[in-house]
């Protein structure tokens, strides 16, 4: 069902309440003249809340294309809707006490910025949306820009630090490459296709082979660097290192997610169903990220570039679920995502609290921390064994889901993946312990305990809470994760016994 | 409705379940109760079938999957909107076993439920029945867990509370063990259903991966949940010196003893990786808060090792679930695969073995069977894979090394004998050979080991790799006389090397060095410690007379006849295995006393508190030694089931050949 512009405004409303919100921050600020990061920051939680609203009032389980079918609206963009609001509410909250986003300048407080963070923020939040609801390349490649050139401020967002301006500059320039080619495979799928519509490039009847798989790999290296896969990964260390950590927890979530989503979407919608090589890319793909993401961040010293490493990892390991092709697979990128949200969150979360407390971003300046502060490692120490991998954590259920979906396809080649994974995930408990053991093996340099804010506490008890008791509600997660893949696999939604 | 349940994961409340709304073009059955429990006696119970749609159910028919024990008389019919319908089941106690788990099917046209295998127009709807459904080992496992939770709420600087608190937790898993070994019925076999399992808890966890909560015990693994129940008691005692936060000392040792028990209690091999799992978070940190010198170093090598072997577990495990048949949950639900370790080996090792199943162009089962033997060798640890125990151990606290020896390295033989054999039984076959080979490496390389050792712990560590190997060759000689003595042999290594390790421990408590070359004549100085470190020595060696003795008897008696040259070489491990004993023996208690020690006040004798560490092992070592029968009662129906499984495959197999 494709509706017409006026008749999609009410299913289009959780983003227009979002450019409402933007809208509001940024003229408030205007006409009171003086910024202030509480104000704006309330602004922006309350505009999420009604954008939350708004996805619950509006989702009905139907899917339906929007705006003469530039983008749709479906139980899988919901997913995503309230996968980015939390995001985005997570690290906004984080924000409003980081000294990384709003006083940046050591000593010096100010809000000068704050209204635009937020604003900043909110948009890369539409953005997001509109990439995993893009049904159609122009809207595909719009959307992607957005969320990109968001992505750029946000990174050099701390204008007076050269790390943080060189993170943006590095960004912008990679991501103008991939941009690029990205643009090109695009065009050569207009050209087979005569239209830029998923559905249309779905349906071409016997393409040249040849020419279509070197429009979808070229496609390919556009998602590939929003989700930072290798060989389109390089600028993640960089970025996520010089960027403030806020906006660092905010791209290693949120643009990844919606980079999974518009690439879920294209796999079903613009790759003729007779394609077979295209799980081979993926998967060759996915196992050089994963094992390059773990090997390169054995070495790190910083913790956000270590963390980076690893975030570059798990693209890989969530690359699996799409190379195993069917219901299982797809539905475990979602579960994996969604658990993906709280840990790694929860481990930015608690570099941020840290350097707000003074303390910097080296590995070594986390010796002790065990005892100079005890819930804050608490929290990494339980994220970083759900990154591992280690049960009862979420990632555990969620690494289960990916390798069984790709393990229940069979085969040679998915089989050799798993056990490449596997293994990858064996190798990635060697770095993360070298976080534990800074913090609870080792001697503090300084032995003064560290408090941290009492928001961040919270936001990182929701965190370690969650990723620690998923497993309760993992029955109704999963459910749920079925349901909105329910239009390309009709029977998801009925549990796993019955395939 | 489908968007609600991310509110409530995001507001971390795990609630879902809300009822559905009648559709009133449908019809909605609604069964109540869904889990039904019977009286220990035996009688009726009932369950009531309702139907709350719109348009009359039909029920096809109600029927039993499983449990011999229960019967149902119900006729199925068609409820008309509103109408109920009573089904009234009977549970007729056998005489064979006091417990019964078994499913009831409704099959009906109501869409809400799963469909029905082979049968696209019915729904299944389950009723759990369960006859006395026993909680001891959840008991068992879960009371340190929950003491972990107490012993984090002792309020900061009380550190004698906390070790009270968790010595009088530690002591509650005993006095059930003791309880199960009273209660314990040794003539349970598989002929007495439930496949010869005992003290059984049996429902459904995470239904959408067919998951289940399945514990049970039998002769496989009573003894060892008897012996992880005594080795942690000893060890908390043991770590009675902590004074580094003791806390997080005691709460990661409790969790620990969790994770040991869950092992061994639990039936379904995703719980059972699950313990497997949780096992490793508290060792790590044990191992490097507490540790020696280099304890960074042998943490993470320790949970390395561990780790790279479990994942090929998971491997394995996840293959295993998508190649067993179609089954049903105990709560009567049909399902596609199986966890159910029991439903696994005796349903399905057929299936597994069958020559046209590959995987990765090898034989499934022996792939299967090599990737989860490497996880558990690496646990043993078998030769290559050792080289974690010696670090471990050396830089492990005393009552760490006491867990690690006495427990954890029995669940590498374990898990053999639970998956490897239970599941893959004609591999197994296939492997024994290599089993016995590498087994007689691990007593002859780890007795030539502890030779070299200057370090006594490293010693007793290499003694302890040396010992597992016995275990290895009395498993693969497939007699009940070997896997009676491999399993002997399990429970005795616990007990004496506990000692061994309490030993070494009280020694370097005093002298701050464990190096076998600076002590000369301690008994002259600390007889009591000199008797009980004789004793412990002796009954390491193999004394006869002492329990170590008898484990390693029967292992030879057992695999002589099946592997000749091999056993014999094993047999020689003896010799040195008595050696290098005798020779640390010799080198610290006899001869003169070390000159470096000028000050001999530093040497007091045993404590009262190391005593009564030791006593309680000392007591079984010494009465194992002369009547063994009490333990080979225990579990001789459990091995002779498991052996009846393996050979039992291999005789078909066999048989298959000729033509």
């Amino acid at each position: 069902m494709t509706l017409d512009n006026i008749a999609s405004m009410k299913y289009f409303a959780p983003e227009l309440i979002l450019s409402i919100g933007i809208l509001a921050i940024l003229t408030v600020d205007l006409i009171v003249g003086k910024p202030d990061r509480k104000r704006s920051s309330l602004l922006a939680m309350s505009t999420l809340v009604l954008a939350l609203l708004a996805t619950l009032v509006t989702s009905d389980g139907v899917s339906r294309g929007l705006f003469g079918g530039l983008i749709a609206r479906d139980p899988f963009t919901d997913f995503f809707k309230l996968l980015f609001i939390a995001t985005t509410a997570f690290v906004g909250v984080a924000a409003l006490r980081s000294r990384d986003t709003i006083e940046y300048q050591p000593g010096e407080y100010q809000d000068k910025e704050s209204g635009e963070f937020y604003a900043l923020t909110l948009t890369a939040a539409i953005g997001m949306m509109l990439m995993a609801a893009a049904t159609d390349l122009l809207m595909a490649f719009l959307s992607l820009e957005l969320v990109s050139i968001l992505s750029y401020i946000l990174a050099g967002f701390k204008r007076r630090d050269r790390k943080s301006s060189e993170a943006s500059l590095k960004y912008v320039i990679y991501g103008g490459v991939a941009s690029g080619v990205m643009l090109y495979g695009m065009s050569l799928l207009y050209g087979l296709a005569g239209s830029t519509s998923l559905s249309a490039i779905h349906a071409i009847k016997d393409p040249p082979l040849l020419t279509l798989i070197a429009a979808i790999t070229l496609c390919f290296a556009g998602f590939g660097y929003k989700i930072a896969s290798v060989p389109f990964h390089m600028w993640c260390p960089d970025v996520y290192e010089g960027a403030p950590t806020p906006v660092t927890a905010f791209l290693s979530v949120g643009p990844k997610a919606a980079g999974f989503a518009l690439l879920i979407r294209f796999f079903h919608g613009a790759i003729p169903a007779d394609v077979r090589s295209v799980p081979l890319i993926l998967g060759l793909i996915a196992a050089a990220t994963m094992t390059l993401g773990n090997l390169a961040a054995i070495n790190q010293t910083n913790i956000k570039r270590l963390l980076a490493y690893s975030s570059i990892a798990h693209a890989g390991y969530i690359l699996l679920g799409l190379v195993a092709g069917n219901d299982d697979g797809q539905r475990a990128i979602l579960l994996y995502l969604v658990t993906y949200l709280f840990m790694n969150l929860g481990a930015f979360l608690v570099v941020m609290a840290m350097s707000d407390a003074g303390l910097g971003e080296e590995l070594s300046e986390y010796r002790g921390l065990g005892k100079r502060a005890a819930f804050p490692a608490l929290v990494m120490a339980i994220c970083l064994f759900s990154l591992t991998g280690l049960p009862p954590f979420a990632g555990f259920f969620g690494k289960f889901y990916l390798f069984a979906a790709l393990l229940s396809r069979g085969g040679t080649f998915n089989t050799a993946l798993a056990l490449i994974g596997i293994l990858n995930s064996a190798v990635s408990l060697y770095y993360y312990a070298r976080i534990l053991r800074a913090m609870y093996f080792e001697k503090p340099t300084n032995e003064a305990p560290i408090l941290e804010a009492s928001l961040h506490r919270w936001n990182m008890g929701i965190m370690a809470a969650v990723t620690m008791g998923l497993w309760l509600a993992w029955t109704p997660l999963v459910d749920f994760a079925g349901a909105s893949i329910v239009q390309w696999y009709p029977h998801a939604t009925q549990v796993a016994s019955l395939h | 409705m489908n968007r609600l349940p991310i509110l409530f994961v995001l507001a971390a409340i795990p609630l879902w379940g809300a009822t559905a709304a009648a559709d009133p073009a449908k019809p909605h059955l609604v069964v109540t109760p869904t889990t039904l429990d019977f009286p220990i006696e035996g009688g009726p119970a009932q369950v009531v079938l309702e139907n709350r749609g719109g348009i009359p159910l039909n029920i096809h028919a109600i029927r039993l999957v499983e449990g011999t024990d229960f019967s149902v008389a119900t006729q199925a019919r068609a409820l008309a909107p509103g109408e109920k319908l009573p089904v009234t089941i009977t549970y007729n106690k056998s005489k064979l076993r006091n417990q019964a788990f078994g499913g009831l099917q409704i099959l009906t046209n109501d869409e809400s439920y799963p469909v029905a295998p082979h049968q696209p127009n019915d729904h299944i709807a389950g009723v759990a029945l369960r006859a006395n459904s026993s909680c001891l080992l959840s008991l068992m496992v879960f009371i340190p867990l929950l003491g972990m939770l107490l012993v984090l709420l002792v309020p900061k600087g009380r550190e004698d509370l906390v070790k009270w608190v968790a010595l009088s937790i530690a002591a509650v898993p005993t006095v059930l063990a003791v309880y199960l070994y009273a209660k314990f019925d040794p003539n349970v076999s598989m002929q007495s259903g439930n496949y010869g399992l005992q003290f059984i808890q049996h429902s459904v966890w995470i239904p959408s991966f067919n998951v289940e909560f399945y514990f049970g015990v039998d002769g496989l693994s009573v003894s060892m949940l008897i012996l992880t129940a005594l080795v942690s008691l000893v060890a908390v005692g043991a770590s009675w010196g902590i004074t580094k936060q003791v806390r997080g000392y005691f709460a990661m040792f409790l969790l620990l003893e969790a994770g040991m028990m869950g092992v061994f209690c639990a039936l379904d091999f995703f719980l059972f990786y699950i313990f497997w799992e949780v096992m490793l978070l508290p060792m790590y940190f044990l191992i490097g808060i507490w540790g020696g010198p280099r304890k960074e170093y042998a943490a993470i090598k320790f949970f390395l090792y561990t780790l790279a072997g479990s994942v090929l577990m998971l491997l394995v495990l996840i293959a295993l679930y998508y190649n067993s048949a179609e089954t049903t949950l105990v709560s009567g639900q049909p399902a596609a695969h199986t966890f159910d370790l029991m439903k696994l080996s005796y349903l399905n090792s057929r299936l597994f073995a069958s020559p046209s199943l590959t995987l990765l162009g090898f034989d499934f089962a022996k792939i299967c069977w090599i990737g989860l033997f490497i996880g558990f060798a690496i646990k043993i640890p078998m030769f290559p894979f050792h080289t974690w125990l010696p670090d471990a151990h050396v830089e492990a606290p005393t009552a760490i090394s006491v867990i690690l020896a006495g427990v954890l390295l029995k669940m590498g033989t374990y898990g053999i004998l639970r998956i490897n054999f239970g599941i893959l039984p004609e591999a197994t076959q296939w492997a024994g050979t290599a089993m016995a080979v590498f087994g007689t490496i691990n007593i002859l390389y780890g007795a030539f080991c502890a030779f070299a050792q200057k370090d006594l712990k490293k010693l007793v560590a290499y003694s302890s790799v040396s010992h597992m190997g016995y275990c290895l060759v009395g498993m693969a000689a497939f007699t009940q006389t070997g896997f009676n003595g491999a399993m002997m042999q399990m429970f005795n290594h616990g007990t004496i090397t506990s000692m061994l390790f309490i030993l070494v421990g009280v020694l370097y408590d005093r002298a701050h060095t464990r190096e076998i070359d600076k002590f000369g004549g301690m008994a002259t100085q600390m007889p009591k410690y000199a008797a009980f470190f004789g004793f412990a020595f002796m009954a390491s060696l193999g004394l006869p007379g002492l329990s170590g003795f008898i484990g390693e008897a029967l292992v030879f008696l057992g695999a002589f006849p099946v592997y000749r040259i091999i056993t014999i070489l094993a047999a020689t491990g003896v010799i040195f295995t008595a050696a290098y004993h005798l020779w640390a023996l010799q080198r610290i208690q006899l001869g003169k006393w070390n000159e470096i020690w000028t000050d001999k006040s530093i040497f007091p004798d045993l404590t009262l508190r190391e005593t009564l560490t030791l006593v309680p092992m000392a007591a079984i070592v010494l009465l194992l030694g002369f009547y063994p029968m009490p333990m080979l009662t225990l579990i001789n129906n459990g091995m002779n089931d498991l052996l009846q499984h393996v050979t039992g495959h291999a005789a078909a197999g066999a048989l298959a050949l000729v033509p």
